[in-house]
């Protein structure tokens, strides 16, 4: 395995290949930050076992957002960023998703905080989250139509 | 019963809009609706070069504008892989804690006049002011001061900085004991405070809580201790905590924290030299200096680019994580190469924390439901944005 600068990505990636040698497509390194990226049907058993390994200790969602690639394919890609407090480390879990089927599972069973993140990466970007408890538009209101943060929505809007 | 608080209720601090369902005085539920104030920064940072996008940033968060400049900057040089120098360093440090010292205050105040004290908001925003004129005596302006900028910071000092921010630090510390004199003692203030919207530390953490919100409750987690950025590792200060975690302890944390700030506002003076670079040298992404656009053919065409065009970091994603007033405020910034950026997105700590509030009013009266909206501290503008 390559030596990586930050040791933490490298206590986190030994742990996961261990528990599931497939679990990690791609490893990407990029200024001193490790971004794991993950197959899309692993997604929720990835982040179950960084928060409940001992030894990763995952206990806080700090952040879960959405890149439009369009038009590439798949299109999204879902960046969750973990912080483990007690043990002062962070990680960025990625996934990408298809456009024309925009549906990912919930980390919300594991993170109750997910819970509005999600909700707005839905009302922006119009991706489903499975096993979400209340799956609403959060900033917009409910009759508008579309998804604002997608690239192939103009930026002043539709007329 | 449903009762419909907000959106223009004044102790939601802004445009909250809460569903509560009451039985009696009690609530059932609390529904937060959010997004009467969306603006929709990030797209609109989509569609700017990254050195435009500074001044949207001031308007998220509009208690902690210096503090947002701060975060945007941090993640556009980690994107960059910029270097920035020691002296601008510690000055963004001595702004950003000012500016924590001026939240906290617009804090304390309106939660008191929320609670009922009205007194002590005009001697918060006395002293708010006295850090205002600071802002404006650096920036040129009070509030959306635009200030930190990528590579460095936009003006150098002015002259006779010292002497203010020394009279500020002198005044300071008998002006908060006198808050306290008028509030930690209180019995009004302790009854409306002690045990209300109390909740666990585990609870707080699955719900995403950062700040002093998550410090109140025993958890001594701070950015600029775990992570520290534009070196906080050089600088002494304590991390406040509390173990009761009710709005009580929330106030006791922020009343402390404001005394740490001044702690590092005196060392990042010591620190800061009279002389020194408040720009890194990198030509095509910091300005050039006017004397060299004169003088030097390349210097004028790193300025015409840098405004027309902008510049192209590589492509790459970077998370940036700061200890705003109110929590972790985050920036992921996704870069494709390009002039723009692909995406922008900020974690607001407000946004973030808020989600807390129907399991903290739970089963407690509506008049205490102001007490927790207040103690979590939410800025609207950075809810919504």
């Amino acid at each position: 395995m390559p030596q990586l600068a930050d040791a933490n990505a490298s206590v986190v990636i030994e742990r996961l290949r261990a528990w599931n040698p497939g679990c990690i497509a791609q490893i990407i390194e990029y200024r001193g930050e490790t971004t794991i990226v993950v197959p899309h049907k692993l997604l929720l058993a990835v982040a179950k076992q960084c928060k409940e390994d001992p030894a990763l200790n995952f206990n806080q969602l700090s952040d879960a957002t959405c890149v439009d690639r369009f038009p590439n394919e798949p299109r999204f890609e879902l960046n969750y960023q973990l912080l483990s407090i007690p043990r002062l480390a962070r990680i960025r879990l990625r996934t990408s998703v298809s456009g024309q089927q925009p549906v990912i599972d919930s980390l919300e069973p594991l993170w109750p905080g997910a819970n509005w993140m999600e909700r707005e990466i839905f009302d922006l970007f119009g991706i489903r989250f499975e096993g979400h408890t209340d799956l609403r538009r959060i900033l917009l209101p409910d009759e508008f139509e579309g998804s604002p943060l997608r690239r192939d929505f103009p930026v002043e809007g539709k007329r | 019963m449903v009762l419909n608080m907000g959106p223009q209720h004044p102790s939601t601090h802004g445009v909250l809009r809460v569903l509560l369902e009451l039985d009696g005085e009690n609530v059932v539920t609390a529904v937060p609706d959010l997004g009467y104030l969306h603006t929709g920064i990030e797209k609109s940072c989509e569609d700017k070069t990254y050195s435009q996008a500074i001044t949207l940033t001031d308007r998220m968060d509009y208690l902690n504008p210096l503090g947002n400049n701060l975060v945007y900057c941090l993640a556009v040089e980690k994107l960059l892989g910029l270097e920035i120098p020691k002296r601008a360093q510690y000055i963004r440090v001595m702004m950003v804690e000012l500016q924590r010292i001026s939240s906290h205050l617009v804090w304390l105040g309106t939660h008191a006049l929320d609670m009922g004290a009205m007194s002590v908001m005009l001697y918060c925003f006395r002293e708010r002011e006295e850090v205002l004129k600071i802002f404006e005596r650096f920036a040129g302006q009070r509030m959306m001061t635009s200030y930190i900028r990528i590579g460095g910071l936009a003006l150098e000092p002015p002259a006779g900085w010292r002497e203010m921010v020394k009279r500020f630090l002198a005044m300071m510390p008998a002006r908060i004991d006198e808050y306290e004199e008028l509030l930690t003692n209180n019995r009004i203030w302790q009854g409306r405070l002690k045990g209300v919207g109390r909740l666990p530390a585990e609870t707080l953490i699955a719900m995403s809580t950062t700040g002093p919100g998550l410090r109140a409750a025993g958890v001594a987690f701070d950015n600029r201790k775990a992570f520290p950025y534009s070196s906080y590792e050089e600088f002494e200060f304590n991390v406040p905590t509390r173990t009761e975690s009710d709005c009580f302890a929330r106030y006791l944390v922020r009343v402390q924290e404001m005394r740490e700030s001044l702690k590092i506002v005196r060392q990042a003076m010591d620190k800061i030299t009279d002389q020194g670079a408040i720009r890194s040298e990198a030509p095509g992404v910091v300005p050039p200096q006017r004397e060299k656009m004169k003088t030097e053919m390349e210097a004028l065409i790193y300025h015409f680019k840098i405004f027309t065009e902008g510049f192209s970091p590589p492509p790459g994603e970077v998370y940036v994580p700061v200890e705003s007033p109110r929590g972790e405020l985050g920036c992921f910034i996704a870069s494709d190469g390009s002039p723009k950026p692909l995406r922008v997105h900020f974690r607001g700590p407000s946004f973030v924390n808020l989600q807390a509030l129907p399991l903290m009013v739970k089963g407690q009266l509506i008049a205490d439901t102001v007490a927790s909206i207040g103690t979590i501290d939410i800025v609207l503008g950075e809810v919504d944005r």
